[in-house]
């Protein structure tokens, strides 16, 4: 079957995820899916399985024209997803998940279902048990178990989004092996991805998107560096930018681990010192966070030492962080930043910790008065935080830091932001580096981390590469290792 | 359908709460127990809390009450033994509250669930006490315990022509008091950002555990208070009975949810439910209706404000 998608639109309010996005497969291929997070490769490929309606634009398969309004409906035109976190019931034996979807009457037949679940898989080398519980899978048995259940279903477009996030590496050569069978069988495969290393590996062409957009199609296999170009963009010009002297080392992190549920960071060094600009480089999702969170107590750091302004504060909570004279500023300006609903007011009375009981009303107003004059914001003491712009948020979230701060610690500081609401922040940003502040930011614009940052870390998949200096690096070293090739 | 005119049900309720002073003085001596567990209530709604342990909140409250008149009735003056009983109300309801609390902040165990667990152990309790340790000399009968003594009540105050049960005023008073404390207090500032957003409160710098097992303890505080109500208020029956507190706290949630963060709303609905309860009992007297009637209609008028609520959040979403 060919596959065409004909100048797709998809926007989520103002952002366009999809903005005319064309694309053919051919029977007996491997097509490859690559960009930055936020591209719109899992907009794309959700429009495709019937999960998204496009706002604009054809799907065409073998030609001719359909439309696929459903999940069940892309099943039906033989086009299945596996979603990035497989989809399955975990109280659920193998065998049941296996038969979710089957078309059929009222009567489970188990035994034929049974059957084929053994054929199937040993046809693709995938050794599952029909009767363990689904929850008792790993993720890559799970995935396992939905590409045959699809298969069952007489998929001949198969969809995987990102399926090597959690998988072992032997899992991972079944699964390549299997794709290039299911190619070979005369189906489509379309395989998203960041990792370039594996698209390199596995596809037969490529489509690489960036911002919604189709940056560039490669037949594979391509050169590394046209693929990095494509992905990332061109070398931004270079910001000359006066060199601070800088101060005493203000956060210090000695052969770190720490981990959350997803991802483990292990045995991380840095030293960052007053007045020094960090930037952590790599696709969403790949450390970042966790690194800022056992910066700032916010994640449990199970080995090595983290000392804030000379203090140790290994195993101490944010709130210590805090009173070390740490700051965070995550990426959810609202909802994690900002609290969706309070005023400026009551966010000032909030920043102003008097240990008094009762809160001092007329204060809190002129400090609001005070912010709002002094950065610009858009707004009155009395405007909800929900009502503001992104740009004000931000804004806001700045003016509410204390007058001293050694770290700071920020997730995309100007993400969402016009360039003149960026410019500012950066302004403001730079004023309180000259005061003395290290600030580490992570962000997924490289010309943001080249132009603002002293030196570079890059993440990768819970790898730690650099740091890198920033005069030296260059957006397809960058882009090697935010892909996970020489980490 | 029930072979009786809502209309005529309605002036009788109205008429069975407000005709006479005596009636008047029944309904506000009802009113106190709402008063209070809502004024709690309001406390942990701020924080987003659904505190459903208040119920057994307000029973524990009866129940340490009850026990420190036992144990103080003989030995102090009576307002020292009434006063410590206050106290010890505010205590139990407290500890009871903050379990449901700790369990919520450290077990990881929702707040509803771990309140519903504990109203029924805190109802089972005082079936024992009532049955066992505090039975009346000679028999063992859920009637409830000996009576107080009528030094161990609280006043009534007169305001002619009505004698107003000394406890309205404690309520009204929890009222304010939570009212202000919530507007003009760094607890009820800190409350307000954990009820809109815990994870940003947290990151604000916040201890947000601390403050909600505060709220928690306020909250179970003020039904305590409502249980001492329920023991020794002018018009009660001074005893400790089975299950004292008769819904009151799941009565003062509907309060609550209706009258959103208003303490004045509160006031006036927890009032009219005060005047729907009492004035319900004269239906089957006079319509050969049953009383629960004015569990129905109050339930009804909640659905209903329930329901206007979702449609205006609908309207409104839609809009925007």
């Amino acid at each position: 079957m060919r596959v065409e998608l004909r100048d797709i639109h998809k926007s989520f309010g103002p952002v366009r995820a999809n903005d005319g996005v064309s694309l053919t497969a051919d029977a007996g291929t491997i097509h490859g899916i690559l960009g930055e997070n936020g591209a719109g490769k899992s907009t794309l490929m959700k429009v495709l399985a019937g999960i998204l309606q496009p706002d604009r634009g054809e799907i065409l398969l073998d030609g001719a024209p359909v439309r696929i309004s459903s999940p069940a409906a892309a099943i039906r035109l033989g086009i299945g997803m596996l979603q990035q976190d497989p989809l399955d019931f975990p109280s659920l034996s193998v065998l049941d998940n296996f038969l979710l979807g089957s078309p059929g009457g009222l009567v489970l037949d188990r035994r034929r279902a049974r059957d084929a679940l053994r054929r199937l898989g040993a046809r693709f080398a995938f050794a599952l048990d029909p009767d363990a519980r689904g929850e008792d899978l790993t993720v890559g048995e799970r995935q396992q178990l939905e590409i045959l259940r699809l298969l069952r279903l007489g998929v001949r477009v198969l969809i995987l989004d990102e399926p090597t996030t959690a998988i072992s590496a032997s899992q991972r050569g079944q699964l390549f092996a299997a794709l290039r069978a299911m190619a070979a069988d005369g189906k489509v495969v379309f395989f998203v991805s960041h990792k370039l290393e594996e698209v390199q590996e596995l596809c037969d062409a490529v489509t690489v998107l960036r911002r919604g957009r189709v940056a560039g199609e490669a037949a594979m296999p391509a050169e590394t560096g046209r693929l990095v170009q494509l992905m990332f963009g061109q070398e931004p010009p270079r910001v000359t930018r006066a060199r601070l002297p800088l101060g005493p080392p203000v956060l210090e992190l000695a052969d770190v681990t720490a981990s959350d549920a997803r991802l483990t960071l292990e045995h991380v060094s840095l030293q960052v010192r007053a007045g020094e600009v960090v930037g952590l480089a790599g696709l969403e999702g790949s450390g970042q966070r966790l690194f800022l969170h056992a910066c700032a107590g916010l994640a449990p750091v199970t080995r090595g030492r983290v000392r804030i302004a000379g203090r140790d504060l290994t195993g101490r909570s944010y709130a210590q962080f805090l009173a070390a004279g740490g700051a965070y500023l995550p990426a959810g300006r609202l909802g994690e930043g900002l609290i969706p609903g309070l005023t400026l007011t009551e966010h000032a009375a909030l920043a102003g910790r008097h240990g008094t009981l009762f809160v001092d009303w007329r204060a809190a107003a002129r400090a609001a008065a005070r912010h709002i004059g002094e950065l610009h914001i858009r707004g009155t003491p009395r405007t909800d935080v929900q009502a503001l712009s992104g740009g004000n948020q931000q804004r806001a979230l700045l003016a509410l830091l204390p007058d001293h701060v050694s770290v700071l610690l920020m997730e995309h500081p100007t993400r969402g932001l016009d360039l003149e609401s960026a410019e500012e922040i950066w302004r403001r940003l730079l004023d309180r580096r000259a005061r003395g502040t290290a600030i580490v930011f992570s962000s997924s614009d490289l010309d943001e981390l080249l132009a603002r940052s002293d030196r570079i870390l890059v993440f990768s998949g819970g790898r730690v590469a650099g740091p890198l200096d920033a005069r030296e690096a260059t957006v397809e070293r960058l882009g090697e290792l935010i892909g996970g090739k020489g980490v | 359908m029930l072979g009786a005119s809502p209309v005529e049900a309605y002036r009788l309720i109205v008429a069975g709460a407000l005709g006479q002073p005596e009636r008047v003085a029944f309904v506000l001596s009802a009113w106190a127990p709402l008063l209070l567990a809502a004024a709690g209530l309001l406390v942990t709604f701020a924080a987003g809390l659904w505190n459903i342990g208040v119920e057994g909140q307000v029973l524990l409250g009866a129940v340490f009450a009850t026990g420190a008149l036992r144990a103080l009735g003989h030995l102090l003056p009576p307002p020292g033994a009434v006063l410590l009983a206050g106290l010890a109300a505010v205590l139990g309801g407290s500890l009871w509250a903050l379990l449901a609390g700790a369990l919520r902040a450290y077990g990881n165990v929702n707040e509803i669930f771990g309140g519903l667990g504990l109203n029924f152990i805190a109802g089972s309790l005082t079936v024992y006490l009532v049955l066992g340790p505090w039975a009346r000399p000679g028999i063992a009968s859920t009637s409830g315990t000996l009576p107080f003594a009528p030094s161990l009540w609280l006043p009534t105050i007169p305001v002619p022509p009505l004698e107003v049960p000394g406890e309205v005023f404690l309520g009204i008073a929890a009222m304010g008091a939570v009212s202000v404390a919530l507007r003009g207090t760094y607890f009820g500032l800190h409350l307000a950002a954990i009820g809109r957003s815990l994870r940003a409160a947290h990151l604000r710098g916040i201890p947000t555990t601390r403050e909600m097992l505060r709220a928690f303890a306020a909250c179970g505080g003020l039904a305590g208070l409502a249980g001492f109500v329920l023991v020794t208020g002018a018009h009660s029956r001074h005893q400790l009975f089975p299950l004292i507190s008769g819904g009151d706290g799941f009565l003062a949630i509907l309060v609550v949810l209706l009258a959103g963060r208003s303490a004045l709303a509160c006031i006036l609905i927890s009032g009219a439910f005060a005047a729907i309860s009492m004035g319900s009992l004269q239906l089957p007297l006079a319509m050969q209706l049953d009383s629960s009637m004015g569990g129905v209609i109050q339930s009804l008028l909640v659905l209903c404000a329930i329901l206007l609520r979702g449609l205006r959040a609908r309207l409104v979403s839609r809009e925007g």
